[in-house]
């Protein structure tokens, strides 16, 4: 491993081990926080329990929903904006301005409107994630070198063919950015959905396990929440720096 | 120098007549008329190589694309193959251009196969037509490659097999090698030649370059600053059989006296320096 | 005006949609445009908006404070030595995809139910994109101006202030503007959590209370200010790009 990455391991498993003797000695407060590996032992333990593998489930059901509703609305929302300048022009602040915006301020709203199920959670998810992928479709098709849309011209191409043969392959390395951001901030929005008020779920778990002082089950489920998203998403950066790569444009 | 005298006789073939075309454009941003073309009469024989040569700005490009059929004229029509052009491209028509057009996410055979695809042609007959297309470009070897992996030399080549591939009657070139050093230019200036001889097809190339014009063409046709009309045309009587070395020939540093003495002038008013 | 009519037009259309939403979904889950606008001015006039939203006021002034100096301070060595910015991008990026939600019980233990609390919140959340637009403003800095800088012989407080700063100017600011948006963030939703008192405080207690003109007040107000401050931060920010 190169120097950088000594270092680097050096500093993460120093920093765990500082906490874990902090703990361990009494300087962290136990009522506060327990010790890394105990942390493990809870987060395995948890794991093999029914209850928490329904909140798990419904956890991931729910953020995937988010994503695909994301995904999806996003993209056909930057395909209409780039096809009708008109609207984007007016779009186009807001688009830049959203997420400066709390956008969870209107989950209350949304359970309000939808009721306290799933469907307030998918939409928050949704409604965060949406604008990332709409943002990085418009950047995709704003980037597409003319020389290509003259190339395709040039062989005579169909509108139809000239979309889906070159502008939509043109591009994907945008907007396989923005898939990668619209998943980041689904799973932030339908987790914190279910912290604020939710029927089920991990965020929901965690948020009872902090109010009955039950630390361990607290800890141990924030463990698990961090270790799959930081997963999630590290397996998305790879598949998109694999993508940038094949493009040429790493 | 009138261009009649030195355009094909009346009753000879012609693949390519051009009369009056002028174009007027509304520019973006200042919205102020712009005047790209004026009057512009032109006609190639079959298999001729015309070069047009000009100061930047003078409309080259816009007569390239009203050729092609990608622009429609303002004044003036374009008839290719006895039929007029009319705000498509016609068919038998391949071009290439100056920015790299080779598409990343596919390898370069399935670049150079990609508008023949599109032909709904069988997949022995592409098979066969790429294979040929890329071992004339000298690319065989690189057939599973990706246009990252290479020059912008060699992506050039990847451009013109693509167009080779589809056996146009009329290539249309607008300064494809200007991204490329003066070597490379050179060297593929050969290249072209050999396409053109393949092909037997017409070829009108836009360039900037002097030498370029002078080796590659049959005739030249030199184009005024903005709005651009053709000044001069020059024949250079080289043999079909050419290549780089006609850069040794007397006659060569005549024609690129003969241009610069025209273009020096438009240059410099292009550029806005007084004449 | 062609734009201010297609920008009213739009306005338009949306309130007409809000009327319809509410329509189809009744005053259990929205309330009207009207109703809304009513509430949103008995708000504006009531002392108790105001005292919350100089709650909140305090605790997003401190998470801005300690995000951008903070920010700024840990992005600037980490820029300058190149060492020290490889060895923690990989960090800052899995640090950052993290929900910070997951952490607020951890901050609520360590920090108790308040002001701090709030603070804390807002600072996680906006530090992040400071330390790692300002690392990357210093990094991506042209090795031509480094070298220009040195053939100049100017000494290291010299070449941060006069060169290095100014050349990574657009970035950090870009990364302070993201900075104050999440802040904002962040200090709401503590709020939500952590407090009795502050906006973010009145957005759930009006939820629980089922006051739904109300909350779809706050949240209009809410929206509102952020977009313009949003709208306000990006101009700055786009004219910092076109000079530089």
């Amino acid at each position: 491993m190169s120097r950088v990455g000594v270092t680097r391991a050096a500093i993460v498993i120093g920093a765990i081990g500082v906490i874990e003797v902090c703990c361990r000695t009494g300087v962290i407060n136990h009522l506060t926080m327990i010790p890394p590996s105990a942390m493990f032992v809870a987060a395995w333990h948890l794991l093999g329990m029914g209850a928490i593998q329904r909140d798990l489930l419904f956890t991931v059901t729910n953020t995937a929903a988010a994503i695909v509703i994301a995904v999806i609305a996003g993209f056909v929302a930057g395909v209409i904006l780039n096809a009708v300048p008109r609207l984007r022009r007016i779009v186009d602040p807001l688009l830049a301005a959203y997420y400066a915006v709390p956008t969870f301020i209107f989950y209350p709203l949304l359970v309000a409107m939808l009721g306290l199920n799933r469907a307030p959670l998918i939409a928050i998810g949704a409604v965060l994630g949406v604008v990332a992928m709409t943002v990085n479709t418009l950047a995709g098709l704003d980037r597409i070198p003319r020389v290509y849309l003259r190339t395709a011209a040039a062989m005579r191409m169909s509108r139809i063919a000239t979309a889906l043969l070159v502008q939509l392959p043109a591009a994907t390395p945008h907007l396989v950015t923005g898939v990668k951001l619209a998943v980041s901030y689904s799973i932030v929005g339908t987790i914190a959905g279910e912290f604020i008020l939710s029927v089920a779920g991990l965020g929901r778990a965690m948020s009872l396990a902090y109010n009955n002082l039950d630390n361990a089950t607290m800890y141990g489920l924030m463990l698990i929440l961090i270790v799959t998203v930081t997963l999630i998403n590290l397996g998305i950066y790879e598949w998109e720096r694999a993508v940038h790569r094949r493009w040429g444009l790493r | 120098m009138d261009v009649r005298s030195q355009a094909p006789p009346i009753d000879a073939p012609v693949a390519l007549d051009v009369s009056g075309v002028s174009h007027t454009f509304v520019a973006q941003g200042s919205g102020a008329q712009v005047c790209a073309l004026d009057g512009i009469d032109l006609r190639l024989a079959p298999g001729e190589f015309f070069s047009v040569i000009g100061p930047s700005g003078c409309g080259k490009s816009t007569l390239l694309e009203i050729v092609a059929g990608l622009t429609r004229p303002t004044e003036g029509r374009v008839v290719f193959d006895g039929r007029e052009v009319l705000g498509e491209v016609p068919d038998g028509v391949g071009m290439v251009f100056q920015e790299d057009a080779s598409f990343p996410w596919l390898s370069v055979w399935d670049n150079v196969a990609f508008g023949l695809r599109r032909r709904g042609a069988d997949a022995a007959e592409i098979k066969r037509r790429v294979d040929y297309a890329l071992r004339f470009v000298g690319l065989a070897d690189f057939a599973r490659h990706h246009p990252r992996q290479l020059s912008g030399g060699m992506r050039q080549r990847v451009c013109i097999a693509r167009t080779l591939v589809l056996e146009p009657r009329l290539i249309l070139l607008d300064e494809p090698f200007g991204a490329l050093d003066q070597q490379t230019r050179l060297v593929m200036g050969e290249e072209l030649l050999r396409l053109w001889r393949e092909t037997g097809a017409t070829v009108l190339l836009i360039t900037h370059g002097l030498d370029e014009a002078a080796m590659l063409s049959d005739r030249i046709g030199v184009m005024s600053a903005r709005p651009g009309r053709f000044i001069a045309t020059l024949a250079t009587g080289w043999p079909r059989e050419r290549d780089s070395q006609v850069v040794n020939e007397p006659h060569f540093g005549a024609l690129t006296g003969e241009m610069w003495t025209h273009l020096r002038a438009e240059s410099m008013r292009s550029i806005g320096i007084p004449p | 005006m062609n734009r201010r009519f297609d920008g009213a037009l739009f306005t338009l259309a949306v309130l007409l949609l809000w009327e319809l939403l509410y329509r189809v979904v009744g005053s259990a889950g929205l309330s009207s445009p009207l109703t809304t606008f009513a509430a949103v001015v008995h708000l504006l006039s009531s002392g108790a908006f105001w005292k919350n939203v100089s709650a909140t006021a305090d605790a997003f002034a401190l998470a801005v404070v300690f995000s951008l100096a903070g920010g700024l301070a840990i992005g600037l060595l980490l820029g300058l030595s190149r060492f020290a910015g490889d060895v923690f991008d990989p960090i800052l990026n899995a640090l950052t995809a993290i929900p910070k939600i997951t952490l607020y019980p951890v901050i609520l233990l360590f920090f108790g139910l308040g002001m701090e609390a709030k603070v804390a919140f807002g600072t996680i959340h906006g530090i992040f994109p400071v330390i790692i637009l300002t690392m990357n403003g210093v990094r991506n800095i042209s090795p031509v101006v480094r070298k220009a800088a040195r053939a100049m012989r100017l000494t290291p407080a010299q070449t941060i202030r006069t060169v290095l700063l100014p050349a990574a100017l657009p970035e950090i600011v870009s990364g302070m503007r993201i900075g104050v948006s999440l802040a904002l963030l962040g200090t709401l939703i503590g709020e939500l959590f952590a407090s009795d008192r502050g906006i973010g405080f009145m957005l759930i207690q009006s939820v629980e209370h089922s006051d739904v003109p109300t909350t779809m007040a706050i949240t209009v107000l809410l929206f509102a200010v952020a977009v313009v401050g949003g709208m306000a931060m990006l101009r700055v920010d786009r004219r910092l790009h076109q000079g530089g």
